[in-house]
């Protein structure tokens, strides 16, 4: 089954303030009592949104003037924490299709990665640089290019990074690499066998 | 030039280079519970594909399970469908399940280590950041996600990039009252919550040989924590005396054949590291956090750090918004501030040892009359343990709710919560907003110690002071 190409992402942007916004942030854990993913969406950012009579707060994933937004823009380390999908999952099914941070938390960045939702950093003056002109524009598009990792809203462009390996994966269509750790099905036979412990079962 | 721990095991379970660059690397021990591998499970379904090495998975029900209530159906339905397709799931492809009638169900971290599963030398995964505790045995063991469970039950393999290492030494002596959770905690504040990122974390020094291998699981656990993916210690006498006779452990000659093999994993003495860090026991002392993540950590005897102490606006932020979150001013003391939960648990400190350390200075007081105080056994084996050590019995005299196995109050994903601003002493790994359960409930992370000061004196403590740990001041 091919994979899509992802080299470039456009859509609309919302901005989520904040640095070391962690998984728990993202999806609360009451959210992963569930055996799909499904319907995760509905409640990403979940505690951050909603008052506890469940009606809403004031949060930019609730202004109607960012409503639609495909890609999200956020600080520093963002995706800290814990190793849930469901974090990027709730992110993925919300809508959105990229994630803008200065800095990715390692294991949410791969996870990201495995799903095709690119995890790409700017910098911070950067950032604020698109958050002002989305401020003055929500309908602004922002377009994330991952040949020339670029970033392009209105007629200016900034820089961004995404790790090399990850680019590739996403540009090149297997960013999701269960066939190709299929197709490897011999040689891991061979590396199972030489190791003693693998072999081994319990008494 | 030598090799690490990390490039030993690397190299061993190298499969090839895969299209994208990354490496093949084939798991041996793939750990699974019930929150992160349902959807796993669906997706190999979806495509039609098996479990390609079940005696090399093993599950056990932990996050979800009720620890007051133990017959089913529970009065979560959610959690009962949850356990149930675990079930479900174990039973189709043939995968060994500690259930909660096995008298081995725990928490994960808990359970692979006293089964002798976690061995050195090896690679372990499981759908859970956590199981960086493992390598506290000298394995190598990765935090994954549920598209990667996938990988490992399709493949028993995963890709991944390959991980600098940074050793960090403690040399010296710990402090009576100076705990494993300190060092960690300690190592965090200096290094930052994301100072670990890319870096596996080989931890060795004076203190950590000196370790029990509870105490280098404790710090193991939480290398997540520090940002680090990976955590370990090199495998040692201590090791193998903890695994001999456990029930997956090799027996007889296959055993001496596996120390002679985990020996041989351990770092070379001239190998090359990414990065070295050098800490002081002595300069350790009992930490608390007093923010919400577990990098925002002080000495119990320092005051709460002002917004203006941070050294970048996103500090400075970072400080407001935690002093918001848990009501703290900036400058006063965190000892006095008052507990509403005092919560002894979590696969960062849910051992027997911790249990045994604590009861021996508990037995014959009294958790404080305002605090709610519960203790949570890591697994059904620690629980037996204890209730047949009589430790159990010492929690329940001073006034703990003495509760079934499992995550608990950790992240609550069961009925343990913290109700509304409520302030919890936890010797848990995460204070992160609304990780105990309620939105706006406090969490404060310190050792087991610290914990049991909390529930007696009802305020953050020091424990030393609270159980005459202190040297006799010179001249008394
Ligand atoms: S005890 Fe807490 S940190 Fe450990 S596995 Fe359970 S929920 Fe995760």
């Amino acid at each position: 089954m091919a994979l899509p190409k992802i080299n470039q992402i456009a859509g609309r942007a919302v901005y989520v303030p904040g640095d070391d916004i962690d998984t728990d942030r993202i999806i609360p854990a009451r959210f992963m009592k569930c055996v799909t993913f499904d319907g995760l969406g509905e409640y990403v950012f979940y505690d951050v949104r909603k008052n506890e009579d469940g009606t809403d707060r004031k949060h930019p994933l609730n202004d109607p003037k960012f409503s639609g937004a495909t890609i999200l823009i956020s600080g520093n380390n963002f995706g800290c924490g814990s190793s849930r999908e469901h974090a990027p999952q709730a992110i993925y099914r919300a809508g959105f299709r990229a994630v803008i941070a200065e800095s990715f938390a390692e294991i949410f960045f791969g996870n990201s990665t495995q799903l095709g939702m690119p995890c790409v950093s700017a910098t911070h003056d950067d950032i604020q640089a698109l958050v002002r002109a989305l401020q003055a524009d929500p309908d602004m598009t922002v377009m994330i290019d991952l040949e020339m990792q670029r970033i392009h809203f209105g007629d200016v462009s900034i820089s961004c990074e995404i790790r090399e390996t990850n680019r590739q994966a996403l540009v090149g269509g297997y960013w999701d690499p269960i066939q190709d750790l299929i197709n490897g099905e011999e040689q891991v036979e061979a590396v199972a066998n030489d190791l003693a412990y693998f072999r081994a079962t319990a008494d | 030039m030598g090799k690490s721990l990390f490039q030993k095991v690397w190299d061993a379970h190298s499969v090839r280079r895969l299209s994208n660059g990354q490496t093949q690397l084939l798991i041996g021990t793939h750990l699974i519970h019930e929150v992160t591998s349902p959807q796993a499970f669906g997706m190999l379904r979806d495509r039609g594909l098996k479990v390609k090495y079940p005696h090399r998975t093993f599950a056990t029900v932990d996050h979800i399970v009720p620890t007051n209530e133990s017959l089913e159906p529970y009065s979560d339905k959610l959690a009962q469908a949850m356990i149930e397709e675990l079930r479900k799931n174990c039973a189709e492809h043939g995968i060994e399940f500690f259930d909660t009638n096995t008298g081995k169900q725990g928490i994960v971290h808990i359970v692979g280590p006293e089964q002798g599963i976690t061995q050195p030398g090896t690679t372990i995964a499981c759908g859970d950041s956590h199981t960086s505790t493992h390598g506290a045995f000298g394995a190598i063991a990765f935090g994954i996600g549920t598209s990667q469970v996938r990988d490992v039950l399709a493949t028993q393999t995963m890709a991944l990039s390959p991980l600098k290492v940074r050793r960090i030494n403690v040399d010296g002596k710990l402090a009576p009252g100076v705990y494993a959770k300190d060092v960690i905690l300690h190592i965090i504040r200096l290094l930052g919550t994301k100072g670990g990122t890319g870096y596996a974390y080989e931890y060795a020094g004076e203190v950590f040989d000196n370790f029990s291998m509870e105490e280098r699981m404790t710090v193991c656990n939480m290398s997540i924590e520090g940002g680090a993916r990976v955590g370990y210690v090199n495998p040692d006498e201590t090791t193998f005396e903890y695994l001999k006779g456990r029930p997956y452990s090799p027996k007889g000659a296959a055993w001496d054949a596996a120390v002679e093999r985990w020996k041989n994993f351990a770092s070379d003495p001239d190998c090359a590291y990414d990065d070295v860090v050098n800490i002081r026991a002595e300069d350790i002392a009992p930490t608390v956090t007093w923010g919400i993540n577990p990098g925002q950590g002080i000495f119990v005897d320092e005051n709460i750090p002002a917004p203006a102490d941070g050294k970048t606006q996103s500090e400075r932020e970072g400080i407001s918004e935690a002093l918001e979150h848990m009501k703290f001013q900036g400058g006063e003391p965190i000892k006095g501030k008052k507990i509403d939960v005092a919560f002894f648990g979590s696969c960062t400190n849910g051992r027997l040892s911790d249990l045994k350390e604590v009861a021996q200075y508990l037995k014959g007081r009294k958790v404080h009359p305002d605090v709610q105080a519960i203790c949570v056994p890591g697994s059904q084996v620690v629980a037996k343990m204890a209730e047949d050590l009589g430790l159990a019995q010492i929690f329940r005299d001073a006034g703990f709710e003495w509760r079934g196995a499992g995550c608990s109050m950790c992240l609550a994903m069961n009925p343990d919560k913290l109700v509304g601003d409520q302030l919890c002493a936890s010797s848990s790994n995460r204070n992160f907003k609304g990780r105990q359960g309620s939105v706006t409930g406090r969490t404060i992370l310190m050792s087991p110690l610290m914990v049991a000061a909390a529930a007696i004196t009802g305020e953050v403590s020091d424990a030393r002071e609270v159980f005459g740990l202190l040297p006799e001041p010179v001249g008394a």
